[in-house]
């Protein structure tokens, strides 16, 4: 159908983002397709060491799951995106197709080994999330393809991580957002993948901090090298959320307290994460 | 564009009322509520999904109603602020919004009152950062907010035992 109905149709999965932007007549299609009436397309599983979640799964339902316990990075996401209301209603799969630069989704699932199923009138696919966010507001899927789930890898044991977004107040997309996941054994890093969102085109993956933390015992001076790298890694631009100079600062100081909180909920202890706002 | 768009005929409870309509595809529920059903109980504060003062219970679920179409929410059970009172009396989420004065010029009562209502039909004894995260999605402009938080607070010693 998408194939026939050609480049003006637009899919409408949680509506939060679509629908305001149709209001502003920034996105004007000539066909809406809803797809909220195709059952079967909002759940989470867990099997052989993965778990997956339906495109139509909401950020509330995610928030709520216990199945998510494992992964707590992907807790500290869904229960802070914008507010109830919109967690009600968002979803997973509509904010990955999406690729918003300011999309929570993206920039945590950039630190796991995440895959996006798509699904077309070709047959299935899957590709690497990090392969499936192209550009800014550009994906991987084809015209007539769709998200059909997000598979996300659980991390072995040792690695965890943390997501903190800052913004400005809670219906907002962040300013700037940091996601860090380690893998520790004692006080030796095994492992680092740090994505820095909302300070570029797509999340960022910050190459330098993981080769400043590999193998190497978290110190003042490991930290430090690495949340200088993730510095130097943003790409911001001034806009009404504030200028670049400020959301570098702003990054600095997330990645430094996503790391901390990381290494502690590594050694299992509890440390709280999520959007910061007023 | 539009001109070949046929209406679509849904059916959705309100307030425990069943209805059956034909609504334009672009209706938006909030516009259902207010223009077709006469429920102007619903506000429309902002219009671009930020304020919630168009919060209504969509199968006991908040959602910003000037955010979904109303052909979404064929087959649902809709609760707005009208659905609130029982039988001449005050649903006690409104008593408690009155008698803390918990509302100044009271545009965004009726949203925040549904948004307080879904948080304590699941926890019963929130603390005070689960009730300022359940109306996070909630701008009031009047208050300061700290006179809704006490009315929360009120409410939920009073529903308990009910």
């Amino acid at each position: 159908m998408l194939g026939q109905l050609g480049d003006d149709a637009k899919l409408l999965a949680g509506g939060q983002s679509l629908i305001p932007l149709m209001k502003l007549r920034f996105a004007n299609p000539a066909h809406l397709v809803d797809l909220n009436f195709i059952s079967g397309t909002s759940y989470i599983k867990q099997d052989n060491g993965t778990i997956r979640f339906g495109a139509l799964t909401r950020h509330a339902e995610i928030e709520a799951s216990p199945l998510v316990e494992t992964i707590p990075i992907l807790h500290d996401c869904a229960a802070g995106i914008a507010d109830v209301q919109v967690r009600n209603r968002g979803t997973i799969g509509g904010s990955l197709a999406e690729a918003d630069p300011s999309g929570d989704w993206a920039t945590v699932l950039f630190t796991l080994v995440a895959d996006v199923r798509c699904i077309g009138a070709n047959g299935e696919r899957t590709v690497s999330v990090s392969d499936f966010i192209k550009d800014a507001y550009t994906t991987d899927l084809a015209q007539d393809e769709l998200v059909s789930e997000v598979e996300v890898k659980i991390p072995p044991k040792g690695s965890s991580g943390a997501y903190l977004a800052f913004k400005r107040s809670a219906p907002v997309y962040p300013t700037a957002s940091a996601a860090v996941q380690l893998t520790m054994e004692g006080d030796v890093c095994q492992d680092a993948v740090i994505a820095l969102g909302c300070v570029g085109l797509t999340p960022i993956r910050v190459k330098d901090a993981v080769s400043a933390m590999r193998g190497q015992p978290l110190t003042e001076k490991t930290v430090a090298s690495a949340v200088e790298a993730a510095r130097a890694a943003a790409d911001p631009q001034s806009d009404m959320r504030g200028s670049a100079d400020y959301k570098r600062t702003l990054v600095v100081a997330l990645v430094k307290r996503a790391i901390d909180i990381a290494v502690r909920r590594a050694r299992g202890e509890q440390g709280n994460a999520g959007h910061i706002y007023a | 564009m539009s001109e070949s768009i046929e209406n679509i005929s849904i059916q959705v409870k309100v307030n425990g009322k069943s209805y059956s309509r034909s609504v334009e595809p672009r209706k938006l529920l909030v516009e259902f509520l207010r223009e077709d059903l006469d429920l102007t109980g619903t506000h429309v504060g902002c219009d671009t999904s930020y304020c919630g003062a168009c919060t209504v219970l969509m199968n006991g679920a908040a959602v910003k109603s000037c955010t979904v179409f109303a052909v979404q929410a064929d087959g649902t059970d809709i609760l707005t602020v009208e659905g609130l009172e029982k039988n001449g009396e005050l649903h006690p989420i409104q008593k408690a919004f009155g008698d803390c004065y918990g509302l100044q010029c009271g545009y965004c009562t009726p949203g925040l009152m549904l948004s307080a209502l879904q948080l304590l039909s699941h926890n019963k004894q929130p603390t005070e950062n689960e009730m300022r995260k359940a109306i996070a999605g909630n701008t009031c402009r009047c208050t300061g907010y700290q006179n809704i938080l006490k009315a929360i607070h009120v409410a939920a010693e009073s529903m308990k035992g009910a």
